[in-house]
């Protein structure tokens, strides 16, 4: 039994060694090219990118594009609510960047000191209105979801896109009585999309992955609450080059376009 | 019985099983501020939370009541055709994931949904976002545990009985209330009490159908999912709070009328 123990614990240490070994295998290939400078040699190996799910699609696009460049490069993802992802990394998932929708879980790492280099904000995100599609009811600003008989949902107060959205409304003056909390705001776009909400408040980027189904109204430039996301390479990862070279993309002017392309604003 | 010494291999797998489940609770317990804890458990949030929980089960476990013990009854009792398609079909949310239970209900009885667009036409009745609909989805999810119980307690009585009452004059509905369920205490106590557990657990279907308010639709698995977010230490207590009663219920149940023996 004990023995059989040892030799599975072996086995699994082995295995994850030859795991760790895999980019190194492809360095022949680097070998080829006329002799490169650190600098130039190509990026290889695969990251694990933690990231806000409001990032869900822009990042797939971003690690898309950097795959095409960098040949021998993967990227895999974990989206999620930002203080999950934070309580995972402080658990030590193997995260190797985390992009967080709001400044305060990026700051959990910072607290725990595992980030490498300080966070930088690459991006931000505006909210908008979400009511269904042509917008039926006539609603023309944050004033008209006091109307009585307007079924109107929230992110829940304890997600960052429901304490902006409360921001916000406190710097409309506007007092609304809430049908539901939601868990976070794809939840409160599914309300709207399916026509159980009249309309419930996220981030711009929500109303424009949806397409059609749902239309958005703008909230003034003075009611307005910026989200700021932070992103960093985590401390613990075991790529750092690659890590770096995603982040420095985002950050870059291609990859400042792609995330407009998603309907996010300049830092 | 006579208590058999059961061969290492087994005794140890069964220890690793054990492990298994005693473990995250062991987690949970060992995981509390023990000094905050009873400032988290009164928060206002908390007790809206439980005393929403305490009513919403109780409704849905007197509803299952109502409706399941009849079904149980026929399906026990009359054989008719597609009797075991009916039954599949209301035995459904034990393995359905409670999220799609939800999806279902809000698409049935939602503002735009199949009954729901003619229920607020009709009478201005608007399900989600209400107290009702956290009963309905805790019924959905809960009532086939009882159903099933109440079924296979039915199943299991001397049929004899109900004929010695028939050749006596009885009538079915009498049979019914004075022979039957009388013997199907155990198994109709044992199936509430289920149905109150799982109603008491219910989250997927919940947080779907009804949204997340409190003090209307804010359960306790949904206050535990928020404050996790937030005050974890909360989501702990009420966890555990939420556990032990769980617990409770099941180790009495087990003494009591689910004994094997």
């Amino acid at each position: 039994m004990k023995r059989l123990l040892t030799l599975a614990i072996a086995f699994v240490v082995v295995g994850s060694t030859c795991g760790g070994a895999g980019p190194a295998t492809s360095s022949p290939t680097a070998a080829v090219a006329p002799s490169p400078s650190p600098a130039q040699v190509p990026l290889t190996g695969s990251i694990t990118v933690f990231a806000g799910s409001s990032l869900t699609d822009a990042f797939k696009k971003a690690g898309d594009q950097l795959k095409v460049k960098n040949p021998g490069t993967d990227f895999t993802f974990n989206f999620g609510s930002s203080s999950t992802l934070a309580t995972q990394i402080i658990n030590l998932a193997p995260a190797d960047v985390f992009a967080s929708a709001d400044e305060a879980n990026m700051q959990k790492i910072v607290d725990a000191k595992l980030n490498d280099g300080t966070p930088a904000i690459f991006v931000s995100n505006r909210l908008q209105i979400a009511v269904a599609a042509r917008n039926p009811k006539g609603i023309a600003g944050l004033a008209d979801l006091a109307r009585p008989g307007l079924i109107v949902v929230l992110p829940a107060p304890t997600v960052p896109a429901g304490k902006y959205a409360l921001e916000s409304l406190q710097k409309a003056g506007v007092t609304v009585k809430v049908a539901s909390q939601e868990v976070d705001v794809r939840a409160v776009l599914n309300k709207v999309t399916l026509g159980e909400a009249d309309a419930g408040i996220v981030y711009v980027t929500d109303v424009k992955s949806v397409g059609a189904k749902v239309t958005g109204v703008d909230i003034p430039e003075q009611h307005q609450v910026i989200a700021r996301y932070p992103i960093a390479v985590v401390k613990e990862t075991k790529n750092p080059r690659l890590a770096k070279a995603y982040v420095d993309y985002l950050l870059s002017d291609d990859g400042q376009r792609l995330l407009a392309e998603f309907g996010f604003s300049k830092p | 019985m006579r208590a058999a010494r059961p061969p290492f291999a087994i005794a140890a797998l069964a220890a690793i099983g054990v492990a298994f489940f005693a473990l995250p609770l062991a987690g949970l317990i060992y995981r509390v501020s023990w000094q905050t804890a009873l400032s988290d458990l009164f928060t206002e949030e908390a007790l809206l939370a439980l005393r929403l929980s305490l009513l919403v089960s109780i409704a849905a476990t007197a509803l299952g009541l109502l409706l399941g013990v009849p079904l149980a009854w026929i399906y026990a009792r009359v054989a008719f055709p597609g009797r075991n398609v009916v039954r599949a079909l209301t035995t459904l949310p034990m393995v359905l994931p409670p999220v799609v239970g939800g999806v279902a209900l809000l698409v049935a009885f939602g503002r735009r949904g199949l009954v729901g667009e003619w229920l607020d036409a009709g009478f201005g009745l608007r399900i989600p976002f209400t107290t009702t609909a956290t009963v309905m989805a805790a019924t959905f999810v809960s009532m086939p545990f009882l159903v099933l119980t109440v079924e296979a307690g039915i199943r299991s009585i001397d049929h004899r009985y109900e004929e010695a009452a028939r050749t006596l004059g009885a009538s079915q509905w009498r049979i019914f209330r004075q022979v039957t369920l009388p013997l199907v205490a155990p198994s109709l106590f044992a199936g509430a009490v289920l149905c109150w557990a799982r109603a008491l657990g219910e989250f997927g279907a919940t947080i779907t159908f009804a949204g997340n308010l409190p003090g209307v639709t804010q359960t306790l698995p949904l206050a535990v999912y928020i404050a996790m977010e937030t005050r974890p230490e909360v989501a702990i207590v009420l966890s555990l709070v939420l556990l032990l009663v769980s617990l409770g219920v099941l180790v009495a149940l087990r003494d009591r009328y689910l004994r094997l023996d």
